[in-house]
């Protein structure tokens, strides 16, 4: 039986990563265009606790590796150990979210396992051996179908174009022991200064506020109006270029990738390359004092004004509205 | 040290890209070229470490004679010797991952930096590929913390740290909730993010300069690699268009929307 394995993510702060869940799901769906079977694998410190969440939403089996030299990732440590499970339960797909660990790991775990990848994949369809994967291309301003022809093939997924996993039944937990010598790693990891934030994660907020050029770099506004709806703040490449907010906070192609139930775009001109990062939001508004700017021609609902009176305006009306 | 560093030819990032009727390809009318930015920031930071540690940046490209655009542009930037790989015709990931791995064994560079991806196919794979193939340390992503308007980027420093005895590099990586600092020793792969640096202009000088600079040519057969492509594009399509919406007169008539209409809160 063919077999579909997903590479679950484990956040800094010891938590399973939610996209991992979108993973598993868009792994169970090419298991069943391809008859096989689901299977993750899960390296940590201690993966056993991670290892028995995610038995509870559909891989029949989970591999778990527990070892002190997995305490914080690096794609030197975690190839060897993903591509030696890959190897010895033939898996024909190897997969991941397309977080910053998934697309820094799979395609080195491609590479030793002689695998062709697609990245950032929208779609899965065919059956069998004719599995066409829909991706991106030119920041989304082309959609491709592709085909890979290696025996073994390796994907990422865009997180928000598939839904979370549902819980079902219980996998079989199976510890491995990777081979790894860590005398041959070249490469150490030192620190992770996590940025800190009260407000919800952006890929999984359920409302978004992003600033762009026309804040001038005052996001006091664009803070006050996500806090009121309990949002989750972004920005656009300018703003983030010009070091007005962290690096993080960028959305688009070349950042995060988002999809809330409302997205609010105050002082975005709505570039390409931003917009490819928030269309897939269920509704979008935009405030730009700029009649012309092309962000309005994607918004749901757009209203031409100067950001600096609009959002206080909002802020309070939503208030008032609850 | 050497560093080499590739130059893709690209669509330019502010084009309109549109997708060919029968989907075999996109519309090349009125397209303008440029190389890569995330390449150009490559190139950017392996002339900084130079600047300071001393060597020379060697930059590759495959592609038809078009691509000489690309090389020459980073030799304008600074770099001293370029090597085009002469090829018509579809290359992926794993093909421009086996040519380069051919080209750092000839080399044998000290460093590889590479944009994270390229604006056309945007894999974001090639970088991660060659440091397996290689069997070389990688850091993808590579960031800094000063912004654009710092000292140190009006004065060209780079944010790649070499340590004192020159033989581990410090990275800072661009990754989710935050920033993942990692030591790699060389030689490694480095691939760039959008805030590593701001590559400089080719002057005027330095683009007469280029003109007479080596660039050596080089063929896949040559280099005994075979580049039929594992990743085949069957079709390509425009995205489902958004519907423009409607024009709200003011922020009542918005809440309003938002309230009944949309029903988001």
């Amino acid at each position: 039986m063919p077999i579909v394995l997903i590479v679950a993510e484990q956040q800094p702060d010891g938590k399973l990563r939610k996209a991992t869940l979108h993973a598993l799901s868009a792994g169970k769906k090419l298991a069943e265009k391809t008859g096989a079977q689901l299977h993750a694998v899960v390296l940590a410190k201690d993966a056993t606790p991670l290892a028995e969440e995610l038995k509870g939403y559909g891989p029949a089996v989970v591999h778990a590796a527990s070892a002190p030299l997995f305490e914080h990732y690096l794609a030197e440590t975690f190839t060897p150990a993903i591509a030696q499970l890959a190897d010895s339960i033939k898996a024909d797909f190897v997969g991941a979210a397309s977080t910053a660990m998934g697309k820094d790991l799979l395609p080195r775990v491609a590479a030793k396992l002689n695998a062709a990848m697609a990245s950032d994949v929208m779609k899965i369809e065919g059956s069998g051996a004719d599995i066409v994967f829909t991706r991106p291309m030119w920041a989304g301003s082309v959609i491709a179908d592709v085909k890979l022809t290696t025996p073994v093939k390796a994907f990422t997924v865009r997180a928000t174009e598939f839904p979370v996993a549902e819980k079902s039944g219980a996998g079989e937990v199976r510890p491995f022991a990777p081979n790894v010598d860590a005398a041959s790693i070249r490469s150490a990891f030192v620190e992770f200064k996590e940025v800190k934030s009260a407000r919800p994660q952006l890929t999984e907020a359920r409302v978004v506020v992003s600033g762009g050029r026309g804040t001038k770099g005052d996001f006091k506004e664009i803070e006050a109006l996500a806090d009121e709806l309990g949002a989750a703040v972004g920005a656009s490449r300018a703003v983030v270029d010009a070091g007005w907010v962290p690096n993080d906070l960028q959305v688009g192609q070349t950042g995060k990738v988002v999809a809330p139930q409302l997205y609010i775009a105050a002082g975005i001109s709505g570039a390409i390359q931003h917009v490819a990062g928030m269309k897939g939001s269920k509704t979008i508004v935009a405030i730009n004092n700029n009649p012309e700017a092309p962000i309005f021609q994607i918004a749901d609902y757009g209203l031409v004004g100067d950001l600096f009176k609009v959002l206080p305006e909002l802020r309070a009306a939503i208030k008032a509205a609850r | 040290m050497k560093i080499l560093v590739t130059a893709k030819r690209v669509e330019d990032p502010e084009s309109k890209i549109k997708v060919k009727p029968d989907g075999t390809g996109i519309v090349p009318d009125g397209l303008k070229y440029k190389i890569n930015p995330f390449d150009a920031i490559a190139v950017e930071e392996a002339l900084r470490l130079v600047a300071k540690h001393g060597g020379d940046v060697v930059v590759a490209a495959a592609g038809s004679k078009e691509v000489h655009e690309q090389l020459r542009h980073a030799l304008a930037m600074g770099a001293a010797r370029a090597v085009w790989v002469n090829h018509a015709g579809p290359l992926d990931q794993m093909a421009v991952a086996a040519l380069l791995k051919k080209i750092a064994e000839k080399e044998k560079p000290d460093l590889i930096i590479l944009g994270k991806q390229s604006i056309d196919d945007d894999q974001n794979q090639v970088g991660q590929y060659l440091a397996e193939w290689l069997g070389w340390p990688q850091a993808t992503f590579a960031s800094k913390t000063e912004s654009f308007e710092s000292e140190q980027e009006k004065n060209k420093v780079p944010a790649l740290v070499l340590s004192a005895d020159g033989k581990k590099l410090r990275i800072i990586r661009e990754v989710d909730g935050g920033l993942a600092i990692v030591d790699c020793q060389l030689p490694a792969v480095v691939t760039t993010d959008l805030r590593l640096n701001e590559p400089r202009y080719a002057t005027l000088p330095g683009i007469m300069k280029a003109k007479s600079k080596p660039l050596e040519e080089l063929t896949p057969a040559g280099l005994g690699v075979d580049v039929t492509p594992k990743l085949q594009i069957l079709k390509m399509s425009s995205p489902p268009a958004r519907k423009a919406g409607i024009r709200v007169p003011d922020v009542a008539a918005l809440v309003d929307k938002l309230k009944n209409e949309a029903k988001v809160f």
